[in-house]
């Protein structure tokens, strides 16, 4: 017998069921159940309220898949670390994502968590997240209303908030593909698998001549939401990756940010560890 | 297949050590209770393997209602009333207060401090205590019920640091020579402050109960738990029972490591108390939220450490104060501070030191046993002495330990002569050996010396040393006069009769192999009673690494007494007539160990009849961006005397290494307003199979004469080498001391860049700002924490 209590559950087969449902007028709201990674755990760890109702839309294949439309790769809701890590055209279009996806919980986790469910769960501490701001991702949301895409970068609105609709799914992450452009990935954490990230950061760039353009740089929980480092990102662009570039950045970052002492980690380890792996990816590239 | 290896030597008692490499001895060779040719399989493997073990929670029983504790939510407070809310009809459940309790409301362990349930007009002391309890015919009901108790307090000051505290548990004090007079000799001092903090047992299985009432008024409890008699005798206690109206079951139990020595007893009393109210099983399951928060964990520890060494370069005096966080209760704080004194010093030859220890109460839940019980947090200490000294005098740490450690003849701070099984310099050689030690060791010297600037990752090789005193401390096991029974019963079966437990680390499987080689049977011939105290009788509690030395040693006695009756009788080898040679009991009592014995008032005399020895190697490499710590390889030697079971053995050394480098690394428990943070296992990380290092276990045979095979004990020795590797490894490699336990990324990154150091481990942040969200509600997944830690000012460095 579960030592919880169970809320009550739907199954749609298809989105359109499931839009109907999310509209059905009930007043009491739908939470979506993806893989359930994070759902399932505030549930029996009886973290805040227990969900209403729960929409599992498992079934929705509709919501699965990857595939290159339009100059960008689209990546259903649904679709696993596992899939992601096995894809063809995410190792050949945008392989940090797949660098992400490895970092994240463990074999269990990874075969069960969807990309979608990082994103709508909007923890700070989200890894695959700082890699969707660091190459301008865009999140493609759906009802019966229609579509709507809002970029990553206005996505997450506070603690655990995000521009999501209660009757709103997220339907499909879109990542534009643009030509040269690099993207590196670092998380550290606790452990070497199973472990929430005590700061984790993605950098991208495109390079002309010597100098870095279009240069971003997301990072994970260092704040209450997933955010960009615009001031960091600006002492970066235009210029090379230089150690003095290096210098700058990390010098920025550390100014830039404001985490705080939580059960994982220190504000000053986070402030300091960002600016130094920061420091780090420039110099990997820079080759000093 | 990447297997650890394992070799296996011997050294003969009383004899000095062989300058040659000791004999390579292999896993069928004879020893007492060593079957041959191949090990025999673990007794309980096969249900466990196959999911057929019942653990408590498996249990059924038919109507069985189920239990829940209210606790309280500060850290020390008047309980004022605790408030039924009539919005819920409690004609549903039963209720159960400290009015309720048919005995004395104690938890009857060493001191009597500690209520089953806090009265009403009593004082809370932490922050999980039971007020209450509530049981109800399904979860929902009970959790609706839960919700509807209030208990109203009036706050209390509370403490959280252990050297700001005045309830003291115990102090002991050890003295030989003048360390005072000695000190101001020496030709080089080195100080230090070495404070560790709490850990968490994490055993697979949660603490669990079941209780149920018997015809008679009885109460028998089925649980998950280490020691049989100790639960007896708290329930004979609080609920007014006599010997046969308590009974405990152990149920298959997932674990230990000293968490299920005395916590038991509370979750058995409650169970009860809820049982004997409804009349019906009660079933108590905690999850591993509740489990955290309210369980026993490591003592912290502050040790305060001088070492003087002479211009001839011999260890001349020794200044330990030792103060230990025992939490609100006392539970066996004494005993664990004892051990923790009686080590302080390490394995070192000294012949002046001084060492004091105190426990003292705070208001947090009470601290208990935990492997190694006291010895790991003062040998750490220990042992970030010797290395500070061998880098102060320019010394190998290796050659400084082959110097200074215990030889057969020397004496201890308490005045015990070691005179035989002494192996320490035997486990020394073997890790140093099987590592390469002085190689590895000049290698990491050179590439500390080439590193350049922007180099991002640093390689270490660090060094420890440890004894570990065999079974109970000073006059423990002459006190529990423990009982080991061998039963021939009538249909020709050969039954083991002790309460001692398996709980993964092999009893039910080297108890049947020292029993049939003894009486020269199949190891399939000899069966265990369960372990039911209305069965069994008393052997002691299953800890102090005392399983296989004591009851294996009372049992092999047993034994021989029985196969010599059977074949006087019938002129017959055992073998051949024990079918129809029953029915016979052998009771066998422990007598006293031969030596000096303790004085429990001078702490003088032997403290232990015997020790193990332990060495361990860590080559590891840390980050420097980052603070993080890998650990690559270790390599492990361990003294236990004569080894029973090889394999098993070797699964010791390498699970209490590997538990020993999570409490050197990552393991850290952090507490705001006395409570346990970080109480979840989304939080409370130990180390997974990506973080374990290659393990080399060597097992290292100094058989102790006083125990008819040899034995002495491997469990706990593990633990108490592993964490100052790792920060000798640390130091090796970046040239920094962290005095601190666990050396987390946070305190080497601030140790690197002189940035501000996290406050010290073990100590309570104080509560967060009133209008700050409750740290309840916040989900494990990014959590942000509302508090602000203070930076330490006084950190040594
Ligand atoms: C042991 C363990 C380890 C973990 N390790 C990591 C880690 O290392 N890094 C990390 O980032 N996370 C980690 N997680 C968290 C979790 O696995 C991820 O966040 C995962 O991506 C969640 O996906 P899911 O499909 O399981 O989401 P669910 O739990 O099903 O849903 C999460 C949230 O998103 C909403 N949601 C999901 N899909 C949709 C949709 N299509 N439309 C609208 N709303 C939706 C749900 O309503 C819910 O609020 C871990 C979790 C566990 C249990």
């Amino acid at each position: 017998m579960p030592n919880f209590v169970e809320p009550p559950i739907e199954s749609p087969a298809s989105l359109e069921q499931a839009y109907g449902l999310l509209r059905d007028g009930d007043g009491r709201p739908w939470r979506p159940l993806a893989g359930g990674t994070d759902v399932m755990v505030q549930i029996t760890g009886e973290i805040g309220e227990p969900p209403a109702r729960l929409l599992d839309i498992w079934a929705i294949d509709e919501l699965r898949g990857i595939h290159v439309e339009d100059g960008a790769l689209l990546i259903g809701a649904l679709t696993t670390y596992t899939a992601i890590r096995r894809s063809d055209e995410v190792a050949g279009l945008v392989p940090v994502l797949a660098e992400a996806a490895a970092t994240i919980g463990a074999a269990q986790i990874q075969n069960r968590g969807t990309l979608g469910g990082n994103v709508v769960n909007a923890s700070p501490a989200g890894d695959t997240l700082p890699v969707l701001l660091a190459v301008d991702a865009e999140f493609v949301l759906g009802s019966s209303d229609g579509e709507r895409t809002v970029p990553a970068r206005s996505f997450w609105t506070g603690y655990r908030q995000t521009a999501r609709h209660d009757h709103e799914l997220l339907l499909r992450v879109r990542i534009p593909l643009l030509s040269g452009r690099e993207v590196r990935f670092r998380k550290v954490g606790t452990r070497r698998a199973q472990a929430i990230s005590k700061v984790v950061m993605a950098l991208s760039w495109r390079v002309d001549g010597d100098a870095w353009t279009d240069v971003r740089l997301g990072l994970g929980s260092i704040a209450a939401t997933p955010v960009r480092a615009p001031a960091t990102e600006a002492a970066l662009e235009g210029q090379a990756p230089t150690r003095e570039a290096a210098d700058a950045a990390a010098a920025a970052l550390s100014a830039e940010i404001h985490p705080i002492d939580d059960v994982r980690s220190t504000a000053d380890y986070r402030r300091a560890v960002a600016g130094r792996v920061l420091h780090r990816l420039i110099r990997d590239n820079g080759g000093w | 297949m990447d297997r650890p290896s394992s070799t296996t030597r011997t050294v003969p008692p009383g004899l000095t050590f062989p300058e040659t490499t000791p004999l390579v001895v292999p896993t069928d060779a004879p020893a007492p209770g060593r079957a041959r040719p191949a090990l025999p399989l673990r007794r309980e493997g096969p249900e466990k393997l196959t999911g057929e073990a019942k653990y408590a929670d498996d249990l059924v029983f038919p109507g069985a209602w189920f239990g829940a504790t209210i606790r309280s939510t500060e850290p020390r407070a008047r309980l004022l009333e605790i408030q039924l809310d009539d919005a819920f009809d409690w004609k549903r459940v039963v209720v159960v207060t400290a009015d309720d309790i048919p005995g004395d409301n104690i938890v009857s362990l060493i001191d009597t401090d500690q209520p089953v349930l806090v009265p009403v007009g009593g004082e809370i002391r932490h922050q999980a205590e039971p007020c209450a309890l509530i049981a109800a015919p399904d979860r929902a009901t009970l959790r609706e019920a839960k919700r509807h108790v209030k208990l109203r307090t009036e706050r209390l000051p509370a403490v959280f640091d252990p050297i700001e505290a005045d309830r003291e548990f115990a102090h002991y004090t050890v003295e030989s020579g003048d360390a005072a007079a000695a000190m101001k000799e020496a030709a080089l001092v080195i100080e230090g402050t070495y404070r560790v903090g709490h850990q968490e047992q994490l055993y697979i299985e949660n603490q669990a109960m079941i209780a149920v009432p018997r015809d008679d008024g009885g109460v028998t409890v089925h649980g998950s738990l280490q020691c049989p008699y100790y639960v007896h005798k708290a329930m004979k206690r609080a609920l007014n029972m006599g010997d046969e109206l308590a009974v405990v079951v152990q149920a298959e139990t997932g674990g230990g490591f000293g968490g299920k020595e005395e916590y038991p007893s509370v979750i058995a009393l409650h169970a009860s108390l809820l049982a004997m109210t409804c009349r019906r099983p009660v079933r108590m399951i905690y999850d591993r939220h509740e489990d955290i928060s309210a369980t026993t964990k490591r003592h912290p520890a502050v040790v305060r450490y001088r070492s003087g060494v002479s211009d001839t370069g011999e260890l001349i005096a020794q200044e330990i104060e030792v103060i230990m966080d025992g939490g609100a209760y006392c539970t066996l704080t004494p005993v664990v501070l004892s051990r923790g004194v009686l080590h302080a010093g390490g394995p070192y030859r000294c012949p002046n030191v001084r060492i004091t220890g105190r426990a003292m109460a705070t208001n947090t839940p009470p601290n208990g046993a935990f492997r190694g019980f006291g010895a790991p947090q003062t040998e750490f200490a220990a042992e970030m002495q010797i290395n500070r000294l061998a880098e102060a005098l320019d010394a190998s740490p290796l050659d400084l330990r082959r110097r200074w450690v215990y030889r057969q003849g020397d004496t201890t701070p308490t005045g015990q002569v070691l005179r035989e099984s002494v192996a320490g310099i035997e486990v020394l050689e073997a890790a140093a050996e099987a590592s390469a030690f002085d190689r590895a060791h000049a290698q990491t010297h050179s590439m500390r010396e080439g590193r350049t600037d922007g180099a991002r990752t640093a390689t270490g090789i660090g060094l420890a040393l440890a004894w570990h005193g065999a079974g109970f401390t000073g006059s423990g096991e002459v006190k529990l006069a423990s009982v080991a029974s061998l039963e021939l019963t009538e249909d020709g079966r050969i039954r083991i009769l002790t309460a001692s437990t398996e709980m993964g680390q092999g009893t039910k499987t080297i108890f049947p192999q020292l029993v049939a080689d003894t009486l020269g049977v199949e190891y399939d011939e000899v069966e265990i009673a369960p372990q039911d105290t209305s069965i069994v009788p008393d052997s002691g509690p299953t800890v102090a690494s005392r399983t296989a030395m004591v009851v294996g040693g009372l049992l092999i006695r047993a034994a021989e007494r029985m196969r010599a009756r059977v074949e006087e009788a019938t002129g017959r080898s055992f073998a051949d007539a024990y079918r129809g040679a029953g029915p016979m009991r052998i009771d066998e009592q422990f007598v006293p160990y031969p030596g000096e014995p303790f004085d429990d008032k001078t702490y003088r005399g032997d403290a232990y009849p015997a020790f193990g020895w332990a060495a361990c190697v860590v080559k590891l490499d840390v980050d420097l961006d980052t603070g993080e710590v890998a650990v690559r390889d270790c390599v492990a030697a361990d003294d236990m005397g004569r080894v029973i079971h090889p394999v098993l053995a070797e699964g010791q050394i390498e699970g209490g290494t590997l538990q020993a480098i999570g409490y050197a690394t990552i393991e850290e428990m952090k507490l705001v307003d006395g409570r346990y943070l970080n109480d979840r296992m989304a939080t409370y990380l130990i180390p997974t199979s990506l973080d374990a290092p290659r393990i080399r276990s060597i097992i290292v045979e100094a058989p102790f004469s006083g125990a008819p095979h040899g034995a002495k004990g491997i469990g706990e020795l593990p633990m108490d080498v592993g964490a100052p590797a790792v920060v000798a490894a640390i130091h090796d490699a970046t040239g920094t001391w962290i005095h601190y336990l666990p050396a987390t990324p946070e305190r080497i990154l601030a140790a690197l860049t002189g940035g501000p150091m996290p406050p010290p481990p073990g100590i309570s942040l104080e509560a967060p700002e009133p209008n700050s969200p409750p740290i309840e509600d916040l989900p494990p997944g990014g959590d942000e924490m509302p508090f602000r830690a203070p930076t330490d000012p006084g950190e040594p460095r």
